[in-house]
């Protein structure tokens, strides 16, 4: 029941109402925001406030590449959607296939960076307040990236096999929006920290 | 300001005297005290008149408006109105107006509490609030205690006011004598002052008033508001180091050789434990257990038997002493005046 | 105009139909998408639990009658208290609103089921795990100091008290864990009333005709979103200090305590006027009916509902006045909560103005929302006293504050809903409550509620603070927790009382018919209880009281409402 028009007995207009799952995934978006918000702004609260170990500016670097590499992947997400409203399944495929590729870089990147962080720097999550927030908030954003590539590898799917059809692109229109929001939240995390923070 | 009280204040302050509850925060004592019971005074008048008001309406319409037929099928129904513009407005401004003012006295009192000029010859007391008990530090006199608070009374014309500077060493607590002031939370990581001025001699009671744990119902506050003498007096005995009766020799051993050393202290012995309250001159209180039982031998020896007696999850274990070792332990902290 | 959906009688189904196998019943219910199926076991299982968290609250006054009473232990009381608070909140107010929303607002939008009925279903269940997996510490969980298994650290939590080694054992975690996998449910059901709300309405019911009760749960639900994801990520907070070893509320670390406290108040606060805004409307669907009239403005209504859901998210701090942040913060949210008095003012001058020059019916349910508008303006009363920082600096934490927020929780929001029971029993069941026993329940049940919570407000006036296993003898305190005591006695028989009438009422009570109380919205025009696909023919409206106008074909509503730009704020407000 998206936007079918429902025609009333007496009234010209046609009874037109938002699609439930545009409206849903909205809904969704407002509610993850809120707990991104509670994280960050943990974040911001404790800035200077370690008692000890590393500092942002020892240790973080610009995550250039991967930021870059996420955020084309909206692009690419959206080029999906609108593949396929104009029915152009394979071009869908492919551009569903970049996104999940770019997606894949930017959790390979973090997963470096992290690596470096522990065992170079000897930073974990119970160093200290900055290790405490900065593993949370940049865990927590992972979290939402490999939930949006599974179910983006899961449309891949669909689509290599052919089963994407042009009446479903709304549903990946919804989808697109959590990995809109996703990358969204980069922004915002990638500021405080990387920007603000250091 | 200490000495500009409205005059609800000395007129409360008086009649207080008379109060029968000993934490009724209508029988203020002191300064702060007494600006919340004036400031209370108006928005209980507020609301008062507010209830009467609508109240009053609502009792009207229920009685004027009920249906009176037998509610039979050709009822008609009474007019439908939908709404009135002047009406509606006139119930928002209104309220509006009740609220800033509201506001603008209530803005006066926070600052006046929180942002008092503090005089010079202020007395400074740092708590630190434990599970479940009080510790007392007057770092410019040297003394430190546990449970019971000395104060000088404060004589309006010549304000006399203790400043309390106050942290956790654990959970959140928070310190609250009703007759004397508002409550103050007493937070780990986190310093809080507020400030007393008790205006009449006298005991005045209170508790941990922030959920800490098992025992929080018992970390009972006592503050005794003494006249300028007697309270010079308090301070340079409390000074003095522990009492040392030879009398009660074998207790004293029993206490130094026992894990007593490691969480109390008894200035003048090799007593330095800070875990738990202070012991130099604990014969000189009037209850132990932070407030809870009354001190003397009987009870102080049920404690030290096993603190569960009286405050079951107390912090300090049962020491497991024999009869005779208890009897002496008992003996020597009680000599300790 | 509307369509004239056909009156189906009633028919027991017993008699025409060969009786199902319970097995198959109870397969029926287990695996339901229904939304009238679903609505009615989040209400099931809120009134088990307000059963529960009432037994509970029995046991604490009995303690509490006397000074220095051994009924309980500590360790047992602290549990009780915490369990109390967080079964009500969690596990009998937001299931049973939630409940109630389910049911109806597919009904008065004339839609057949909520948007998403799978995502429905899961909510209620894993919301049902939750309230198992929070008793279950009763009988898996270690508390403080070793003793006693259910969380004993206050429905609020507050750290660090709820750090590792303040509550060993695993206490603190069942409370965390449970309200974690309840919070998802109540964002399933919150998205789920917002979808259905903005895409599921029938033709003709534009936002501004929309049930005032659909507003408000409009409302409340868009305020879940915001409310429930703080306390979420505090939880998350909490067992990442726990277990993983982080410093979030670590004050050893450089951590903050009051860090606790803002994440958990900025959901807290909203949280209780999620709880008291569909008490808002069931008050609007049930006030105009028994007074018949219609609801006084009902733009103002919006206005003021949508008002009061915003300034709700920055008041949180006055749970903190006593915490030190200081004059300037004491003085923004003092105003911020008074300023929300305004259109909370509002509403009950609204009622008050549909029940003037009205036709005022006494039902059992009527009688339950009088109740109602006379201890809300209480409760808003001593909400603006707490609101007066300086004052709360003595009443915080106190009493006081108890006999308040009971006030608000009890008085307002209970019993609105007990009048809603009485209300829509007969439309979910097909049978009235009995009139009668519901006399006795409301006059024994405002008995008990006054001298309970009217009384409990003077210890917290005397100094009494909050969440104390005994007190001292010396205090002046005890007369007064006495006969505290007593009322919450006379309200359990009350509350006995309620649940066997509905009982009794399920099999013997008066057949209903699909509109027994000549009512003006959509639920009234099926059956009772209504057919699975509810509309025979989904049907098309053109004012607010769609049933008013075919009742009153010469005076029908459509002829005095304003088309508001209403309806383009509510889509933004909404999505």
């Amino acid at each position: 029941m998206s936007d079918v028009a429902l025609e009333p007995t007496n009234s010209n207009e046609v009874w037109k109402l938002p699609s439930r799952g545009i409206v849903g995934m909205t809904c969704l978006i407002l509610a993850e925001s809120a707990i991104f918000v509670i994280f960050v702004v943990a974040y911001i609260f404790y800035i200077g406030k370690s008692l000890t170990g590393p500092t942002p500016k020892d240790v973080l670097e610009l995550p250039i590449l991967t930021t870059i590499c996420l955020l084309s992947s909206s692009l690419t997400v959206h080029a999906a959607v609108s593949t396929l409203r104009k029915g152009k399944n394979q071009l869908c495929s492919l551009w569903l296939a970049a996104t999940v590729l770019l997606g894949g870089i930017f959790l390979a990147g973090t997963a470096h960076e992290w690596y470096d962080l522990i065992y170079k720097h000897g930073l974990t999550i119970r160093t200290n307040l900055f290790g405490t927030t900065f593993y949370s908030l940049v865990g927590l954003h992972a979290t939402h990236v490999i939930v949006g590539l599974i179910l983006l590898s899961l449309a891949l799917l669909f689509s290599v096999r052919g089963e994407m059809k042009e009446e479903y692109s709304e549903k990946l229109e919804v989808l697109s929006l959590y990995w809109h929001f996703v990358d969204g939240v980069w922004v915002v995390v990638f500021l405080v920290v990387y920007v603000l923070g250091r | 300001m200490f000495a500009n009280c409205e005059w609800w204040g000395p007129a409360a302050v008086t009649l207080a005297a008379f109060a029968a509850d000993p934490t009724d925060i209508f029988a203020p004592a002191g300064t702060p005290a007494s600006s919340i019971f004036s400031l209370s005074m108006l928005v209980l008048g507020i609301t008062t008149a507010i209830f009467v008001v609508v109240a009053g309406i609502l009792c009207y319409v229920l009685i004027r408006y009920r249906s009176r037929s037998s509610g039979d099928e050709g009822e008609q129904e009474p007019p439908q109105i939908y709404g009135s513009n002047q009406i509606e407005l006139s119930w928002t401004v209104i309220p509006i107006l009740i609220v800033v003012m509201l506001f603008l006295a209530t803005t006066r009192v926070i600052y006046t509490t929180e942002h008092a000029r503090r005089p010079a010859n202020s007395l400074d007391v740092t708590v630190i609030g434990h599970q479940f008990w009080w510790e007392y530090h007057y770092p410019k006199l040297g003394i430190v205690t546990a449970n019971e608070l000395h104060v000088p009374v404060s004589d309006p014309q010549h304000p006399l006011p203790t400043y309390l500077t106050m942290s956790s060493a654990d959970t959140d607590h928070s310190y609250w004598v009703p007759r004397l002031a508002g409550k103050m939370d007493v937070i780990p990581n986190k310093v809080n002052t507020m400030w007393i001025d008790p205006q009449m001699k006298g005991l005045y009671l209170g508790q941990c008033a922030q959920y800490c744990g098992v025992q929080h119902a018992k970390m009972l506050i006592r503050v005794y508001a003494d006249t300028p003498q007697e309270f010079a007096a308090w301070v340079a005995h409390q000074q003095q180091p522990a009492v040392d009766d030879p009398s009660v020799a074998v207790g004293r051993d029993v206490f130094m050789h026992n894990a007593c050393i490691s969480c109390h202290t008894i200035r003048g012995t090799v007593a330095t434990g800070r875990f738990g309250p202070d012991l130099t001159h604990v014969g000189s209180r009037d209850t132990i257990a932070s407030g809870s039982v009354p001190n003397d031998p009987a009870n102080l020896r049920e404690f030290i038997d096993n603190p569960a007696n009286f405050k079951p999850g107390a912090l300090m274990p049962p020491m497991h002493l024999d009869s005779h070792d208890l009897d002496a332990v008992t003996a020597y902290l009680t000599t300790l005046k | 105009m509307g369509t004239q959906t056909p009156v189906i009688d009633v028919h027991d189904q017993k008699t025409q139909v060969p009786r199902r196998l319970w097995l198959e019943v109870l397969h029926g219910w287990v695996t339901t998408v229904d939304h009238k199926k679903i609505g009615l076991m989040y209400i099931g299982y809120a009134l088990i639990f307000l059963v529960i968290a009432g037994f509970e609250a029995l046991l604490m006054r009995i303690q509490l009658a006397i000074p220095n009473n051994h009924f309980v232990s500590p360790q047992v009381f602290n549990g009780l208290f915490t369990m109390h608070g967080t079964t009500m909140v969690f596990f009998v107010g937001m299931p049973i609103l939630f409940g109630f929303g389910n049911y109806l607002i597919p009904l008065m939008i004339g839609a057949r089921d909520m948007a998403f009925p799978r995502l429905n279903a899961f909510s209620f269940w894993i919301s049902a795990f939750g309230g198992f997996l929070l008793y279950f510490s009763y009988v898996g969980g270690s508390g403080l100091y070793g003793a006693g298994s259910a969380p004993d650290v206050g429905w609020f939590a507050y750290a660090p008290l709820t750090a590792r080694v303040f509550s060993p054992g695993h206490s603190t975690d069942y409370w965390t864990l449970a309200l974690l996998l309840t919070g998802i449910g109540t964002i399933g059901t919150a998205l789920n009333i917002v979808a259905t709300i903005i895409s599921m309405r029938c033709p003709g019911m534009k936002m501004s005709r929309l049930p005032l009760l659909v507003w408000l749960y409009l409302v409340t639900a868009c305020l879940t979103f915001v409310a429930i994801g703080p306390l979420t990520a505090a939880q998350i907070m909490l067992l990442l200090d726990r277990y993983v070893g982080s410093h979030f509320f670590d004050t050893q670390a450089g951590g903050s305590a009051v860090l606790w406290m803002h994440f958990f108040w900025i959901f807290g606060h909203p949280e209780v006027y999620i709880l008291v805004l569909p008490a808002f409307a069931f008050a609007n669907e049930i006030i105009p009916v028994f007074s018949r009239k219609a609801i006084f403005g009902y733009p103002a209504m919006v206005a003021a509902s949508v008002g009061i859901g915003f300034i709700s998210l920055g008041v949180w701090a006055h749970h903190m006045f006593t915490v030190g942040l200081g004059p300037g913060e004491n003085t923004f949210f003092t105003l911020a909560t008074m300023i929300i008095a305004v259109p909370t003012g509002i509403k009950i001058f609204n009622w008050l103005a549909t029940l003037w020059g009205g036709k005022i019916h006494f039902t059992v349910a009527m009688m339950f929302a009088i109740g109602f508008l006379f201890q809300f303006l209480i409760a808003g009363l001593t909400g603006i006293m707490l609101s007066v920082a300086p004052f709360d600096w003595q009443l915080g934490n106190s009493y006081f504050v108890v006999a308040h927020f009971h006030y608000v929780l009890v008085g307002a929001i209970l019993f609105m809903l007990f009048s809603a029971f009485y209300y829509w029993f007969p439309k979910m069941t097909g049978r009235m409550l009995s009139e009668k026993m519901g006399k006795w329940h409301f006059w024994l049940f405002l008995i008990g509620f006054h001298l309970t919570f009217d009384f409990m407000h003077i210890p917290g006036l005397l100094g009494m603070p909050r969440r104390i296993y005994t007190y001292e003898a010396d205090r002046g305190w005890m007369i007064w927790n006495l006969i505290i005591s007593s009322g919450a006695a006379v309200q359990a028989v009350a509350t006995l009382l309620f649940v066997y009438n509905m009982v009794w009422s399920y099999f013997k009570g008066p057949i209903a018919g699909p509109d027994p109380w000549d009512a003006w919205t959509l639920e009234w025009s099926v059956p009772s209880p209504p057919p699975s696909y509810n509309f025979a023919e989904i049907p098309t409206v053109a004012s607010r009281r769609p049933l008013w106008d075919l009742k009153h074909p010469e005076d029908p509503d459509s002829d005095y409402e304003i088309d508001e730009p209403a309806a383009q704020t509510a889509e933004e407000e909404g999505a």
